[in-house]
């Protein structure tokens, strides 16, 4: 499904932000990207839909050449749903035209349809009452719920999530997690760039470790947990599991 | 000190003043600053669209258009714009063009380099993330700029684009270098006709005082909204 290879990408003539990086994920495949801060993981998952651009390697999204000047980007990222840091719902628009807009506007659904398909969704992720109010009425969590309905309005291929739960206030971070848990138990491809390693022990798959730009661990879930072989992958593994 | 004034004139000229001069400041102040917001709009973000040649484009203008005295682009305008017409339609002799189709097209040029300044600072405002934000749901450039960006920057900056509105309806008066019924030019051919300046500036000043300050304390009131509801 999502075929990265040989990726490598400069901030300016010397800084290197991702250096040679290979992996893949597969159709229903659930993987977490993980490491410090400044390693580059929100780099490469924003450089899947072409939202960062890069210099070298190539990304094949459902054989779709992501860096192809003749590709038609826009088609290609609405079938991929991306979910951010900062939530990013649009603050001028209420709950249930956010997740009407890209629906009519990109896949040229009715307005009738886009809001059936909107309050489906969001029954699904439990805001239902909050349908006519504006985002910013809302909590974190609800935010993050919602922005995650948007995403799947467009009946997307693959999920990106970007550091989902970084900016949410601990006591809102389970119900964002619950709605991910749900999503990946129903089979969606995923690749969530998180610290929150009790998701990715859950759910994931595999886990990508990355540091200084690069893929050091590349590894299935339970190898990564049970026994990482890199030192760097160790050291940061004992820092966050040590609290 | 007041003796020999005569008020009445005034009220003998009200109709003529605001049916005939302010309906045409009005106008004139309305279609400016429509026409002003939507070419300076689509200057701005010629300036923020990343390609240096339309960017530099944009600059000189709006460095040129501030760079000149408001008064003598409205003069210039109303001797250029039938030579322009002529060159552009191709036609024999210069074309003839109203002095308010002159004086609109001056405002809405000149204001243009103001306001879109004022757009260009409100599309600023707006966080990185959300373009990226509608441009990972699918919608293009436009698309994003017209239902999300823009939307946006528009509410932030509109307590100011109201201002500079306000200041563009005082401006308004200036086009009496064309001698045109403006509410000022009503006024002042009234003054002269029947000999009474003192009156008539007086009472001009006045009525732009008290307009102008009601639409100000309007826009602190609108500001004082916009800022809960964000």
């Amino acid at each position: 499904m999502i075929e990265i290879s040989h990726v490598n990408k400069w901030y300016g003539p010397t800084f290197q932000v991702l250096k040679d990086c290979t992996t893949s994920v597969a159709k229903g495949e659930v993987v977490v990207v993980c490491g410090p801060s400044g390693s580059g993981k929100s780099t490469l998952i924003k450089c899947v839909n072409a939202l960062e651009p890069f210099q070298e390697g190539q990304i094949i999204l459902d054989g779709i050449k992501v860096n192809d000047p003749k590709t038609d980007l826009p088609k290609l990222r609405a079938r991929v749903g991306m979910v951010f840091q900062h939530f990013e719902l649009f603050p001028h628009l209420r709950i249930i035209d956010n997740l009407c807009l890209a629906q009519e506007k990109v896949l040229g659904r009715s307005h009738e349809e886009a809001v059936a398909k909107g309050n489906k969704l969001l029954e699904r992720v439990g805001l239902t009452v909050h349908a006519n109010k504006y985002p910013a009425e809302l909590s974190g969590g609800q935010q993050q719920r919602v922005a995650i309905a948007r995403a799947l309005a467009m009946d997307p291929i693959a999920m990106l999530f970007d550091e989902p739960t970084s900016a949410l206030d601990p006591e809102m971070i389970s119900e964002v997690l619950d709605v991910m848990v749900d999503l990946a138990h129903e089979g969606m491809t995923m690749m969530v760039v998180t610290h929150e390693m009790g998701f990715a022990s859950k759910v994931a798959h595999r886990v990508i470790f990355m540091d200084k730009g690069e893929i050091v661990e590349d590894a299935q879930k339970t190898d990564f947990f049970g026994s990482p072989r890199s030192e760097r992958a160790q050291k940061f593994l004992s820092k966050i599991l040590s609290h | 000190m007041f003796d020999n004034l005569d008020f009445d004139v005034i009220r003998r000229s009200l109709p003529y003043l605001f049916l005939d001069g302010m309906s045409f400041t009005l106008m004139l102040t309305g279609l400016s600053a429509l026409g002003g917001l939507i070419f300076g709009t689509l200057i701005a973000l010629m300036r923020l669209s990343g390609y240096k040649l339309l960017g530099r484009i944009a600059g000189l203008y709006v460095d040129f258009m501030r760079s000149l005295p408001l008064v003598l682009v409205i003069f210039w305008f109303y001797f250029l714009v039938p030579y322009i017409g002529q060159w552009l339609t191709g036609a024999s002799r210069p074309i003839r063009v109203g002095a308010f189709t002159s004086s609109l097209v001056t405002f809405i040029m000149f204001e243009a380099a103001y306001f879109s300044e004022i757009m260009r600072a409100g599309i600023q405002s707006i966080s990185k993330g959300q373009p990226a934000a509608a441009s990972a749901l699918g919608l293009t450039y436009s698309q994003s700029m017209r239902y999300v960006v823009l939307p946006q920057a528009f509410r932030n900056m509109l307590p100011v684009l109201l201002t500079q509105t306000i200041v563009l309806f005082q401006d308004t008066s200036l086009v009496y270098v064309l001698s045109i019924p403006d509410f000022l030019g009503a006024a002042s051919k009234v003054a002269q006709r029947d000999g009474r300046l003192v009156e008539m500036y007086l009472f001009a000043a006045a009525v732009y005082f008290v307009i102008s300050c009601v639409a100000s304390y309007g826009v602190r009131r609108l500001q004082a909204r916009i800022a809960i509801v964000r």
